[in-house]
């Protein structure tokens, strides 16, 4: 693929023309690009900035996960992701050329997105750069150009741009870092970013070729084709195959990052015979690191400035993604008066558990691929002896625990159920999707209609619930799931033609969900309780309780 | 086949923290000291499953999946 080169156009603020904008992105990445399309899609301008000129070089992320695709489909960006993407959702382990067992990823069926599509990241960004382009009044995005300097005051940032007519300044009421691992941003405001580095290195091989190796995600400990500890397969789009390589702490960066060390290693793998072509290669070793706090006054670090991770569990991109779905409708509500900004505190308080979750998770898989005393070498050897015949030794194999989306249980915007309901989906739970039947008898998802605004969920059985309940306000949509058509006015009726949803969320006629902008569950109820709804309401929007209390 | 073992998820959900602990608590310790551990743990373990009739299971499945000398490190 060649790379599109993006051009540099003078923005109003080289003429002189100072306005002040509501929210700036830095970095054009798959992070920085999420966090602009759902801004734009809650009617917020957005000015983008980025040094470069183009995509990433380079596949880079490649695995995206069932809920990342699920906030690009409300973005409008999940199709085009996923008709190109590969998808899979099956995983294969293997000790040297022993199989020792496969696990599939989303073993049942009435979901609209599969586990996970691989799709290089020069993609990604290229559609959301292109879906970015249909929001012109909205999205400003701005290539070539660098942010040398931020200065934070009482209600605003004022960055400084370089670009290739020189520099401006650029006045913002909030800014989102989304510039990357090695965030400048971060470097500036001279924020630790504190962690556990690994010795371990790694060789990502990135190849052409036309081969049959299964769209499963191959995972090799001891390989009989590699001298090293592990090996990783995967299947990308255009005949591309992802190639991961355990090296081992000595392993010398430059000289294995050189084609005629790499081919050998490939072609052990796929034999001598297949046509194969070195697409991009990367020798890399990495740390799990975090800031401390992500909000930091008018500045909010998301993706990779925010934390990283290994690699393995495809938790850097995903985590990154999720970060932006978690910030973007707290940071609309907030720039339209209808939240205190101590809701963007909240980012910090469930992004913090996501970043956690992801390095424990990461850190852990590390740890089992590089044991580093003969005791942790025995333990390790040990479960890879018992995996194919015990089933608990599977259980503690770690080759990855892949991206999975955080629950927000027990944190502030969720009010804790009032009663124990047997089954569904408890608050803090991301919500499941389930095949529906609009009101025209159209097929569809249900997650289509959960998330971008709150959202009164309510399962009606074959009697109308009583809405006349809840005061109508443009801010709630309300979706009823019912058994049969029932003229709701303001409520959009869905049939559940396989019962899915109904039993996901625990459903039985009156139980109702509140559903938060980013597709979350903010709480739940047997019956519809007007006075109930607002207080939650007024909570999720991060309103103390004296106020959410009064809303009621 | 063994029948008196698990086949259901004995860690309910924590598998990866109970291998942490496994691993943490073996951290400092030398080769001679691990092993000791290892011994110890292997008896106290023992004692809370108690049924003869399950370690006999277990001891089986961890012996036999231990490779001939001459074959280790061959037939992976």
């Amino acid at each position: 693929m060649t790379a599109p080169r993006f051009p540099f156009t003078a923005p109003p603020e080289l003429r002189g023309e100072a306005r002040r904008h509501p929210v700036a992105v830095i970095g054009a990445g798959p992070v920085g690009l999420t966090c602009a399309i759902d801004l734009a899609t809650r009617g917020v301008p957005v000015v983008v900035l980025d040094d470069g000129d183009t995509v990433a070089s380079g596949s880079r992320a490649i695995c995206w996960a069932k809920r990342t695709l699920e906030i690009w489909d409300r973005l409008g960006v999940g199709d085009r992701v996923v008709d190109k993407g590969v998808t899979w959702s099956v995983g294969r382990v293997f000790h040297g050329d022993r199989e020792l067992y496969r696990f599939d990823l989303l073993p049942e069926t009435g979901h609209r997105r599969p586990a996970f599509v691989n799709l290089q990241q020069y993609y990604v960004e290229q559609y959301l750069i292109e879906r970015a382009a249909e929001f012109p009044d909205l999205i400003d995005l701005r290539w070539r150009s660098e942010v040398t300097d931020l200065v934070q005051g009482e209600d605003g940032v004022r960055l400084t741009v370089a670009t290739p007519e020189g520099p401006y300044g650029l006045d913002a009421a909030w800014v989102i870092a989304a510039d990357g691992a090695r965030s400048p941003t971060r470097t500036r405001m001279g924020l630790p970013f504190a962690g556990q580095r690994f010795e371990e290195r790694f060789l990502i091989a990135d190849v052409r070729m036309k081969a049959d190796f299964p769209t499963e995600r191959l995972f090799w400990f001891e390989p009989t084709f590699h001298a090293g500890q592990s090996a990783l397969l995967h299947r990308q789009p255009d005949d591309v195959f992802r190639i991961d390589f355990q090296l081992g702490p000595e392993a010398d960066p430059e000289l294995e990052r050189q084609p005629e060390r790499v081919m050998p290693r490939v072609r052990a793998i796929v034999g001598a015979d297949t046509p194969v072509t070195l697409e991009w290669c990367s020798v890399y070793s990495f740390r799990c690191a975090r800031l401390e706090r992500f909000v930091h006054g008018r500045v909010v670090f998301a993706g990779d400035s925010a934390h990283v991770v290994s690699p393995f569990g495809a938790r850097g991109g995903n985590g990154g993604i999720q970060d932006a779905d978690n910030l973007c409708w707290k940071l609309a509500l907030v720039l339209q008066g209808r939240a205190p900004a101590s809701l963007i505190a909240t980012y910090d308080e469930e992004r913090g558990r996501g970043a956690d979750e992801n390095i424990l998770h990461s850190s852990r898989t590390t740890g089992f691929m590089t044991p580093k005393t003969g005791a942790e070498r025995l333990f390790r050897d040990g479960v890879l002896a018992l995996a194919a015949e015990a089933p608990f030794a599977r259980l503690l194999l770690n080759a990855g625990r892949l991206s999975r989306p955080c629950g927000l249980a027990g944190l502030s915007l969720q009010t804790p159920d009032a009663e124990s309901p047997p089954d569904g989906l408890a608050p803090g739970a991301v919500c499941l999707d389930a095949p529906v039947v609009d009101a025209a008898g159209r097929a569809g998802w249900l997650l289509d209609r959960l998330g971008g605004s709150f959202t009164l969920l309510t399962f009606a059985g074959g009697e109308a619930p009583d809405l006349d309940a809840v005061p109508a306000r443009p801010d709630l949509r309300q979706v009823v799931v019912a058994d049969r058509p029932l003229a709701l006015p303001g409520a959009e009726v869905l049939r559940d033609p396989e019962g899915l949803a109904a039993l996901r969320y625990g459903g039985r006629p009156g139980t109702t969900y509140l559903i938060r902008p980013d597709a979350h569950v903010a709480a739940r109820w047997s019956g519809i309780d007007a006075p109930a709804l607002a207080r939650a309401l007024a909570r999720a929007c991060g309103h103390p309780p004296e106020a959410a209390r009064e809303a009621a | 086949m063994p029948t008196r073992l698990r086949r259901d998820d004995g860690f309910a959900g924590a598998a990866d923290a109970v291998y942490e602990a496994l691993i943490r608590a073996h951290e400092g310790l030398s080769e001679a000291q691990s092993a000791a551990l290892n011994a110890r743990l292997v008896l106290i373990l023992a004692h809370e499953v108690g049924d003869p009739a399950v370690l006999a299971e277990a001891i089986a499945l961890a012996r036999g999946s231990l490779r001939p000398a001459g074959e280790a490190g061959g037939a992976r």
